[in-house]
């Protein structure tokens, strides 16, 4: 699951004016972009940093959501969230399979995340404090994953878009297992509806802050528009999300945390759309630099995976090296 | 009760995969490469696939109404019937791999065997469950292999790991007076017939990996008399929270 708009995008390019129109004409035409293709500077850039800090939000993704496994209620449910848990590792595994055709190695993507030089989706600095997090997460994280990653199956970036797309399938049953974890605590007990309301409570804004700052403040967004690696703006899409999920949640019985939610008539081009009230972007902003509840204990758990694999990712080679002496031996 | 031997059978045989795929999903976002978080995931599913499996069927048997999460969450630790194996911490990667091999190299001649049974639901069971075990075999096998002829410390490690758990083998070849009974009656194989398939899974591994299983003259043994080690307990409390601190909830 991801994703944010893009943090920190860097789209400068220096080819010549020939060579940039001659791309932008393909880009024009909705052709696919290929691994081989010549491409500008900026634009393979602007994709590495995207499906990395894509890449490594699913892996990251991982921490939450594992913390429920050995504690999930029922067979069913524990059954369910191994298969997404796995459904994620999935994810992280095509995407940094899709930016390795860029250039860039798995090793070099994970050193970055390791160092916090390359970023990812905030929203997994939140901690996971009880079921219904596991609920709320595939409702509400999964579903603003899936308004922003339905777009990519059409990004100009053939590899992206096509892992895209299976993603997006995977998410969107996601989504639906999550909802339908919440429909069955808030039919459930007082207990397990508070439960339900608590996990909307803590997870609603930052569900909001997962399309990235509003597109005044988004600094980076033009270029990537024009190049068709983004098709709507971090507005647009947080709009939908909104509009989709309020009377999701009505639905539910649980009240969304926003006072200042009100329909309006004359959003959407006159068809209507509720009015958010003013998101914390001090609070995005502090999470995203690193002091979220968890930003420490995700790096340090994903460190300490890393380090202590070191010597059987080691071993692996050196037997793989022998088995290779042996045979070369034996001809 | 229908078959209360059958039920007590199959009660050790769910404790079984339910409390290894537990222990499998402690690893979930935490393995030494991607790949193996993917694989360590789709053997935890297989494990409690088939955990779900044999209780329904158990609940089945009972025939007083309980469910496959009542038996699951709902009975303590002497209430518990798994082999010690399989509620041992998983260690590094050396021991996890090594205690999967140990277990699958057994699962997958006892469901082979079961494939022969007089019950036609177990029949059932059995046949998912031996594919599942023989890529498990495989998987598991080719990591011991990889650590155990790899570098120098992986080299120690695996040896580690086969000193720490090779006390815990003979168990599988134990039966209950239940899973005695089950036997007898055609229903379930017999465990002490599969020590020479076990072996025969688990030696050319082990001459792979330059490892050798020790004598263990002093096996132990305990789990289906619901006499643990202090690990389990541990397991219960995690696994079991949620249902314990809201009686009769649905998830």
């Amino acid at each position: 699951m991801y994703s944010q708009g893009l943090i920190g995008a860097d789209g400068r390019t220096e080819e010549s004016e020939a060579f940039l129109e001659a791309f932008q004409k393909r880009i024009d035409a909705e052709e696919k972009i290929e691994p081989k293709d010549a491409m500008p500077e900026g634009y393979r850039r602007t994709l590495i940093r995207q499906i990395g800090q894509h890449a490594h939000s699913e892996i990251v993704g991982m921490l939450p959501e594992g913390n429920w496994i050995t504690r999930a209620p029922s067979l069913k449910r524990k059954a369910a969230l191994l298969a997404k848990v796995q459904d994620e590792g999935g994810h992280g595994l095509y995407l940094y399979a899709a930016a390795e055709t860029l250039g860039v190695s798995r090793e070099q993507m994970t050193e970055e995340l390791h160092s916090g030089k390359a970023k990812y989706s905030s929203i997994f600095n939140y901690p996971t404090l009880s079921w219904a997090d596991i609920g709320a997460i595939g409702w509400l994280v999964d579903g603003a994953a899936i308004m922003n990653q339905i777009p990519l199956c059409r990004c100009s970036f053939g590899p992206y878009a096509r892992a895209m797309i299976r993603i997006c399938k995977e998410e969107s049953f996601h989504q639906r297992q999550g909802y339908e974890i919440m429909l069955t605590l808030c039919r459930g007990t007082p207990e397990q509806k508070e439960m339900a309301q608590d996990a909307l409570n803590r997870f609603w804004w930052p569900a909001l802050m997962m399309f990235g700052p509003h597109d005044k403040d988004s600094a980076h967004s033009e270029q990537s528009m024009k190049w068709k690696i983004k098709r709507f703006s971090n507005d647009q899409l947080r709009q939908k999300f909104i509009d989709a999920t309020v009377p999701q949640a009505e639905y539910l019985g649980l009240t969304v945390p926003d006072p200042d939610l009100r329909w309006d008539p004359e959003l959407n081009d006159g068809k209507g759309g509720y009015r958010h009230g003013e998101i914390d972007w001090d609070e995005f902003w502090r999470v995203v630099k690193g002091d979220g509840v968890m930003n420490r204990d995700r790096i340090a758990a994903r460190r300490k995976a890393w380090e202590e694999g070191a010597w059987v990712r080691e071993a692996a080679l050196a037997h793989a090296a022998k088995r290779e002496g042996r045979r070369a031996a034996a001809e | 009760m229908k078959d209360e031997n059958l039920f007590n059978a199959l009660i050790e045989l769910a404790d079984d995969h339910s409390i290894l795929c537990h222990r499998l999903g402690e690893w979930c976002g935490h393995a030494p490469i991607l790949e193996e978080d993917l694989a360590l995931t789709n053997m935890a599913l297989d494990l409690i696939g088939t955990a779900r499996n044999l209780y329904t069927y158990a609940a089945e048997i009972e025939g007083r109404g309980r469910s496959e999460d009542d038996l699951a969450y709902l009975r303590n630790e002497r209430q518990f019937r798994n082999l010690l194996m399989v509620e041992r911490p998983n260690g590094d990667f050396a021991h996890t791999m090594l205690r999967q091999l140990f277990f699958a190299a057994f699962m997958e001649p006892y469901w082979q065997a079961a494939l022969e049974s007089r019950d036609e639901t177990l029949r059932g069971i059995a046949g998912k469950a031996v594919k599942e075990m023989g890529y498990h075999i495989r998987h598991a096998g080719e990591w011991v292999i990889r650590l155990g002829d790899g570098t120098e410390e992986s080299a120690q490690r695996m040896q580690a790991a086969m000193e720490a758990l090779h006390i815990y083998v003979d168990e599988l070849f134990h039966s209950s007076p239940a899973a005695e009974a089950a036997a007898l009656a055609g229903l379930l194989p017999e465990r002490g017939a599969l020590r020479t398939a076990w072996l025969e899974n688990i030696t050319p591994i082990l001459a792979e990996a330059r490892l050798e299983l020790p004598e263990a003259p002093n096996p132990q043994i305990g789990g289906r008399a619901g006499l643990h080690g202090e690990d389990l307990g541990h397991i219960l409390c995690e696994m079991q929270y949620l249902q314990r601190s809201h009686p009769g909830a649905t998830w």
